[in-house]
């Protein structure tokens, strides 16, 4: 049976915004908003997925995740090890068994 | 339709900040290496047989660095000795782990590693200090007592000189931050690949135009092993508005990254623009514009006490070190003692 679920990575400092947590599995099952009731074929955003994050899984400093509905410059997205700017961005539209990895620049070298 | 390496037409998984250009794993290894390569060829870093330590902090930078330079050692027969330099500033929560970072990239890159301590040097540990002055000034006393820790080390282990992982985006930063506080002597220097004045130890920048974004893609890809987290004692140290401003201005035109260092390289200098003379301390020995360095004058209050004088205006910290020798009649011992 393939994965159903979207595999998100923390690394490079960002795990320290999520608890610590280096890595989530969030069903697609989670992206439905309760209050609009799902249709089918209804597709989902790396941008649906900031939201979800913030909304649910983010513990501190929205600030130092997000800036507007993207990503805070200077954190690097990889979507199935590929740079997201290659994949559309916060557009590119998420498959069950995706894989993307959140790496911050921003902690000290 | 995914993207095509520009110089092989396999799959691209990286788009360059610098250039725009879309790049495949094994092109953007091989051409990131050969950047940094045709950094130390263009400023003639290395003769054969130097002995070179690479400054480790366990951070992405350094670990890169340490890792690019044994490849481009073996690749191209600099003949250099590298060596691994860290400095143990004593920050429990911090420090500790990202030393054991380091302890692991010297198994990993089979390269000595020479540990130097905040405590053997100066007899007070970061965490010691904190608990001294609080967490206002403590920076101050970081900074300063890290920048002439290296040396020290580098002393200790016979090394001709240390190289730093400072990158495209800590230039251009730089550069902005000097640019805004006026320094122009510290403005003309900070884009210089070597810097250290005559008689000191060099310190070279071999990353000085890797953008950030390549390197931690090429730590990423090469899963390399280093350490991120903040310092526990300056949770923001590293997030000035500079380089917010900076990281702004990148997701609009990254190309802005190199050009800020191209302005800060070419800034002409006028010859009225008095710039400061390098000499040595009198006390310890080690490099500074002054007759007694800073790493000296912070020490002094720490032990006298009075830690908040030395902090404020250096001028008057200096007066106060005078007159506070005159005082012990020239009794004095040397830090490293
Ligand atoms: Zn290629």
């Amino acid at each position: 049976m393939p994965p159903r679920d979207i595999r998100v990575e923390f690394a490079g400092g960002v795990e320290l915004l999520f608890d610590n947590q280096k890595q989530l599995d969030i069903p697609i099952s989670k992206f439905h908003d309760p209050s609009h009731p799902a249709k089918e074929n209804l597709t989902y955003t790396v941008r649906d997925l900031l939201q979800l994050l913030k909304d649910r899984y983010l513990k501190q400093r929205l600030e130092l995740f997000l800036q507007g509905d993207n990503v805070k410059p200077g954190i690097l997205v990889v979507i199935n090890d590929c740079d997201w700017e290659l994949m559309g961005g916060p557009d590119y539209e998420l498959e069950p068994g995706d894989r993307v990895v959140f790496i911050s620049t921003l902690h000290g070298g | 339709m995914p993207f095509l390496c520009k110089r092989c037409s396999r799959k691209a998984i990286l788009k360059r900040p610098k250039t725009g250009d879309t790049l495949c794993k094994e092109c953007f290894f091989e051409l990131f290496e050969l950047e940094i390569h045709e950094t130390i060829i263009c400023a003639k870093l290395f003769k054969p047989g130097l002995k070179v330590a690479v400054g480790a902090s366990g951070g992405k930078d350094s670990t890169v660095l340490a890792h690019v330079m044994k490849v481009l050692n073996e690749k191209y027969h600099y003949g250099i000795h590298l060596t691994l330099l860290s400095v143990d500033e004593g920050i429990t929560g911090y420090r500790d782990d990202s030393l054991e970072t380091v302890k692991r990239n010297e198994q990993q890159y089979e390269l000595p590693l020479k540990i130097v301590s905040y405590k053997d040097l100066y007899g007070w540990s970061m965490d010691d200090i904190v608990k001294q002055i609080g967490l206002k000034n403590n920076c101050t006393f970081c900074g300063v007592f890290r920048r002439q820790a290296l040396d020290r080390g580098a002393t200790m282990t016979a090394v001709d000189m240390i190289l730093t992982g400072h990158n495209a985006d800590d230039i251009a930063e730089t550069v902005l931050m000097n640019l805004l506080r006026g320094d122009i002597a510290r403005l003309s220097r900070c884009t210089a690949i070597i810097t250290g004045a005559e008689g000191s130890l060099p310190r070279a920048k071999p990353l000085k135009y890797a953008y950030e974004k390549e390197i931690v893609m090429y730590a990423y890809f090469k899963k390399l092993d280093y350490f991120s987290t903040e310092c526990v004692y300056s949770p923001n140290a590293y997030r000035g508005y500079a380089r917010t401003f900076l990281k702004d201005l990148e997701s609009i035109r990254p190309r802005c990254i190199i050009d800020i260092i191209h302005s800060g390289e070419n800034f002409a200098i006028k010859s009225s623009v008095k710039m400061a003379a390098q000499g040595s301390c009198s006390r310890c020995g080690f490099i500074s514009s002054q007759e007694v360095c800073k790493a000296c004058i912070l020490l002094d209050g720490l032990n006298r006490g009075l830690p908040r004088l030395t902090t404020g205006k250096m001028k008057k910290a200096h007066r106060s070190f005078a007159q506070n020798n005159k005082q012990e009649n020239g009794e004095v011992t040397s830090p490293a003692d």
